[in-house]
């Protein structure tokens, strides 16, 4: 691994040497790197680019690694990570794609990750987005989740892009069986021209369901961003959507929010909120004696905390 | 010592001046400004703290001409603000806030301790979002202690019993009283409650954007308790 992928390494995944447990290290469209523990497996795909990730019933505290980085410019990569999740199993999943591009072509990946979680499993899945390099080629990340909740499963997501992607496009989907629960947490900063597509689209089937998903974002310079989040209650079940926008300079920001409730015991609620910083926020803070920049980037850094 | 030199300010739309020739000088240590609502209390407030910029006149702290200085720039020359009403954030903490007032990294201990001296347990408080999920009292007293943590040589309160319940102001008048005690400079407090006013060393009250009187608490609280209706005295007894 050279300087700047063990760069990304760190603003994708914290990782400063070989991270612990079972990881898979993709690099430039190739493996570089692999460990697999006597409850967690990875397996190469022989029919796709892309890993089987399985973990063993029972399973508990441990985590797994697997990110992504390109640092060659031009460079199109797509993979499918498939994860099973073992009945029982209470597992950390850290995921993630940096793009260093100082070519003038486009660097592009775009994962598909499944994951698949057995009865009482649970799962904390963190996936961020980074993207640097001084050339003119585009970075663009497009990732894709398909969930699928078992009965009596917990899956937490987290995803976080604050930097340097031009263009990213990420659809999750999600259903979710009875006395289960999905949560998706966003963070997004968009800056410059970029463009940043969130789709949502969650199904609760089974009576006891939950999902939560939430968006908060920032948008810069004449950056755009759209939020799409579509919440299905076809049982007796509780979900609610928030998305929650700061907009600047002349960025733009949409919220689309589609609420269907099929049963008479579906709860389901939508906030959406955009609007610029609040002027009496930044007043406050410059009656602290911070200037507007730096009343500005205090606001910025808490609420995308 | 902080000065008002002529201070009038109208805005397009309304008529009347909202402050007409105000002069003031303030070098005691503590100063209430009182009077009915609407009287332009607030925006005098606005103004010392460069919020607001008057159409007229001159801002002077310690003889320094501060009439075009920014609010950073006021805030860095000494001057603190404790808002009438508190400003939520999303995702900034307590002790966020009470870093940024004192203007140096601070250690939990020492942010814990301006909590405690407001009367909040810091424990509880000092990890939380200063968003909607605080009530309008504990709010104001973490405004209250950012300001004690800020430590500025001349602060302003806006109304700082306002939205405090009794059982709290009893504490919040402790505080004030402490802070008579203990600061090194001058306080500014614009409140309409007795027990405050009791323990200004000067009061001035304002009214329809003029300063109507000016004197020891001596001179003009008696003046003011007479002019309070009977029911209403009743109430200020009850409270006190």
């Amino acid at each position: 691994m050279d300087k700047i992928q063990q760069t990304l390494l760190e603003q994708i995944a914290d990782i400063h040497s070989v991270p612990e447990g079972a990881y898979n290290i993709r690099a430039n469209g190739t493996l570089a790197g692999r460990n697999t523990t006597a409850n967690i497996d990875i397996v190469t795909k022989e029919d796709k680019p892309g890993i089987d990730i399985v973990v063993r019933p029972g399973t508990r505290n441990e985590s797994v690694h697997i990110p992504v980085v390109l640092s060659e410019s031009g460079l199109k990569d797509m993979v499918y990570n498939d994860f099973y999740i073992g009945a029982d199993a209470d597992v950390t999943i850290v995921a993630g794609c940096g793009i260093h591009n100082c070519g003038v072509d486009t660097s592009e990946h775009d994962g598909i990750h499944t994951f698949y979680l057995e009865k009482n499993a649970k799962v904390r899945y963190i996936e961020k987005h980074y993207g640097e390099g001084e050339g003119t080629g585009k970075r663009i990340l497009n990732p894709t989740t398909i969930i699928h909740v078992g009965e009596g499963a917990y899956l937490e997501m987290v995803t976080v892009q604050i930097k340097g992607v031009d263009s990213t496009i990420r659809n999750t989907e999600g259903d979710i069986a009875a006395g289960a629960t999905l949560v998706v947490k966003e963070k997004i900063m968009t800056h410059g021209t970029q463009y940043a597509e969130t789709n949502f689209s969650v199904d609760m089937n089974g009576d006891g369901s939950s999902a939560s998903v939430s968006s908060r974002s920032v948008a810069k310079d004449s950056s755009v961003q759209c939020f799409r989040s579509v919440i299905n209650g076809n049982a007796a079940c509780s979900g609610h959507t928030e998305c929650d926008a700061i907009i600047m300079d002349q960025a733009k920001v949409t919220a689309k929010p589609e609420l269907t409730a099929n049963h008479i015991d579906a709860s389901l609620i939508h906030e959406a909120a955009i609007g610029k910083i609040a002027g009496e926020q930044l007043i406050k803070l410059m009656t602290l004696g911070l200037t507007e920049q730096e009343a500005e980037e205090q606001i910025i850094n808490g609420f995308l905390k | 010592m902080l000065e008002l030199r002529n201070i009038s300010y109208q805005v397009e739309d309304c008529r009347q001046d909202i402050l007409k020739n105000i002069n003031i000088t303030i070098e005691e240590r503590f100063v209430a400004i009182t009077g009915p609502n609407g009287g332009g209390k607030s925006t005098l407030a606005k103004m010392i703290a460069g919020i607001v910029a008057p159409t007229a006149g001159q801002i002077l702290l310690d003889g320094e001409d501060i009439t075009g200085c920014s609010i950073t720039e006021r805030a860095n020359k000494g001057i603190g603000y404790a808002f009438q009403q508190p400003v939520r954030f999303k995702g900034i903490t307590v002790r966020d806030l009470i870093t940024l007032a004192s203007g140096k990294q601070i250690g939990i201990t020492e942010a814990c301790n301006y909590l405690a001296e407001v009367g909040l347990c810091a424990k509880d408080y000092i990890n939380r979002e200063v968003n909607d999920s605080l009530s309008g009292g504990e709010l104001k007293r973490i405004e209250i202690a950012m300001t004690i943590a800020r430590g500025a040589k001349f602060t302003i309160f806006d109304e700082p019993e306002a939205g405090i319940d009794l059982w709290s102001f009893n504490n919040l008048i402790q505080v004030f009283e402490d802070m008579h005690q203990k600061i090194n400079g001058s306080i500014l407090i614009i409140s309409h409650q007795e027990r405050i006013l009791n323990i200004a060393d000067k009061i001035i009250v304002v009214s329809d954007g003029e300063i109507t009187k000016t004197g020891t608490r001596d001179e003009i609280l008696p003046g003011l308790l007479n002019t309070t209706g009977a029911a209403c005295r009743t109430l200020m007894d009850k409270l006190v």
